[in-house]
């Protein structure tokens, strides 16, 4: 069965230093999938183009065109990976809002990489103090290695021994996804929420929700 | 098929005028468009409930009887009553006692309500929305069918030999529907008793609507009402209407875009193409209606919101003057391709006759100061 990654990146101006990291972490990740001998496809998600849509979907409640397909995409993704730019010593708006609109429970279990762009590297906490307990909160399995690229990082020197230079971080990111997803156990269905379409799918049968409504109402 | 409308009883300022009605004039307001809905020879009318600013929809009792004093035909509902927060006893009571004022123009739509304050505010936890919806409609339908209750259960106080009064007109329950725009659990419960699903539909795109549908006609079916197809099913509706489509448009812009739930996302023309609003003509809103049959079935009640936003009164009687003048034709096209076997909603009339007959099953109590009891006497009876 093939692996589904998505990515989904925050970027806002063209062109993007997060898509830039976005497309790095997507191609790092096809890799070392492919490389534990898995089918593996890689789907971007990028936000800015979904702005409109997702302010819509705070006000209205529902999602449409685009920003539906691309709920989708994350709700039937095996991992993720996911970018944002650092507004205000957090994620972007942007960002959040995307994750705000998903359906309780749609992440709960899934592998997630987490990775982060500014200007500075004097941001980086960033991952560890913003990103990190949004996924908890959330349910994701976040891999230890979080990736952080201020500006500099994408001018440094890539080959060599240097265990922290930008593209040795991705490539371990990226490793510790696909071991997670070669795992397997961590992605058993039996550990997400019951989802919005599951319970359409095999409603509770109403004497089993008497029961539950704790009472001794039933006759 | 039943045509009414519901109103959520929203106090709104007319953005193209900056005036807000007072509370005073927006009930008074409401009371006028109920009238004109029966003079339209409209079925329903139908009032949320709320108990916030900026509503005026709390105590719709009240509404109701007063409505019902002052019309002849029209059924009136609620959309819907709040069977988390509020006390089935009295819920009980009061709409039992609005089934005998009214002669029995009376149904009910249960809903959880989206307030989350309120719920605290009512001393329950929004957590148990699911649970009290389900325990406190168990013990609303037991008040209504057996005159002596001793009951106990999680979120109320036990009743023991509780007999809420009046009992039903002719002992028949109020017809109940259940609304919920996506929770499974009230399309089953729905399903289980044999009531109606309503589907608020207003705010949403036909896929939820459709999604819900079907699972509460799958479920009716499976609890042996009837096939699916005979499920009770209503849905609401939203349109702004002028002889010229443009002008309906160039008119209602100005609310669309300032409405409280949808106001400033999306465009007037996207959210008229995801959801059931319809600005335009009177022959698009017929279209449009007769279309919702697609993915819903053939229903048994079509209720429309006709007056929130801020839209002024004298707009909205005259929305419901165009909805008069395409109300043939909508019941015709409603009635084209029906098959028999599609029953209509159920209403008092209906319920009597299935119940064999109008009984008066009034409880009379014994008589402390003078000794006299009614039941003795009936007791005697039973033993001999």
């Amino acid at each position: 069965m093939t692996t589904k990654i998505v990515v989904v990146s925050a970027g806002l101006s063209v062109p993007s230093s997060t898509k830039l990291l976005a497309d790095k972490l997507g191609e790092a990740v096809e890799r070392a999938v492919g490389a534990r001998g898995q089918e593996v496809e890689v789907q971007h998600v990028e936000l800015r183009p979904l702005a409109h849509a997702l302010a819509d979907h705070l006000l209205t409640g529902f999602a449409t065109g685009e920003l539906a397909q691309s709920i989708d995409a994350v709700r039937h993704a095996d991992g993720l990976v996911v970018v944002t730019p650092v507004f205000s010593a957090s994620y972007s708006g942007l960002f959040k809002t995307f994750f705000d609109v998903l359906d309780n429970g749609m992440l709960d279990g899934v592998p997630v990489v987490i990775a982060a762009t500014a200007g500075t590297a004097r941001h980086s906490l960033v991952l560890d103090h913003a990103l990190r307990p949004l996924f908890a909160y959330l349910r994701a399995v976040v891999v230890p290695t979080g990736v952080f690229a201020a500006s500099e990082d994408f001018g440094a020197a890539t080959g060599g021994t240097d265990d922290g230079a930008l593209d040795k971080r991705v490539e371990r990111a990226a490793g510790e996804l696909a071991a997670l997803l070669g795992a397997g156990s961590a992605t058993a269905p039996a550990a997400r929420r019951r989802s919005v379409a599951a319970g359409f799918a095999a409603p509770t049968p109403f004497e089993q929700l008497l029961r539950e409504a704790g009472g001794s109402s039933v006759r | 098929m039943q045509i009414g409308i519901f109103t959520v009883g929203d106090v709104t300022t007319d953005p193209t005028t900056g005036q807000t009605p007072s509370e005073h004039e927006r009930i008074k307001a409401t009371v006028a468009i109920a009238k004109k809905a029966e003079e339209i020879g409209l079925d329903v009318f139908a009032t949320g409930e709320h108990h916030n600013p900026p509503f005026i929809a709390s105590n719709p009792t009240a509404t109701l009887a007063y409505i019902g004093a002052q019309t002849e035909n029209i059924i009136l509902s609620t959309a819907t009553t709040l069977i988390t927060t509020t006390d089935p006893v009295l819920i009980a009571e009061d709409y039992a006692k609005l089934q005998h004022l009214t002669d029995g123009r009376v149904d009910l739509m249960m809903g959880r309500g989206n307030t989350g304050p309120v719920y605290p505010w009512f001393g329950k936890d929004i957590r148990q929305g699911i649970n009290l919806a389900i325990e406190n409609y168990a013990l609303l339908r037991r008040l209504w069918t057996e005159a002596n209750v001793d009951w106990e259960g999680r979120f109320r106080t036990p009743l023991q030999g509780y007999t809420s009064t009046p009992r039903p007109l002719d002992g028949v329950a109020p017809f109940v529907w259940h609304g919920s725009i996506r929770s499974p659990e009230i399309a089953e419960q729905a399903a289980y008793y044999g009531d109606g699903f309503f589907h608020n539909h207003i705010f949403w795109p036909a896929s939820h609507t459709e999604q819900m549908v079907r699972l509460y006609r799958e479920r009716f079916e499976h609890y042996g009402h009837g096939t699916a197809e005979q499920a009770i099913v209503g849905l609401g509706g939203q349109f702004f209407m002028r002889k010229n489509s443009q002008d309906a448009v160039r008119e209602f812009r100005p609310y669309f875009d300032n409405a409280p739930v949808y106001g400033h996302g999306p465009s007037l023309e996207d959210f008229t193409e995801h959801t059931p609003l319809t600005v335009g003509s009177p022959q698009q809103v017929l279209e449009r209606t007769l279309s919702f049959r697609e993915y819903a079935g053939h229903y048994q009640r079509q209720l429309f919101l006709v007056d929130h936003a801020g839209l002024p009164l004298k707009t909205v009687l005259e929305q419901l003057d165009l909805l008069g003048e395409i109300l043939p034709a909508m019941r015709a096209g409603f009635a084209e391709g029906r098959p028999d076997t599609v029953p209509d909603a159920p209403t008092h009339a209906s319920l009597v006759a299935a119940a064999g007959g109008a009984q008066d099953v009034s409880v009379h109590a014994e008589d402390t100061m003078t000794g006299t009891t009614d039941r003795a006497e009936e007791t005697e009876e039973v033993q001999a």
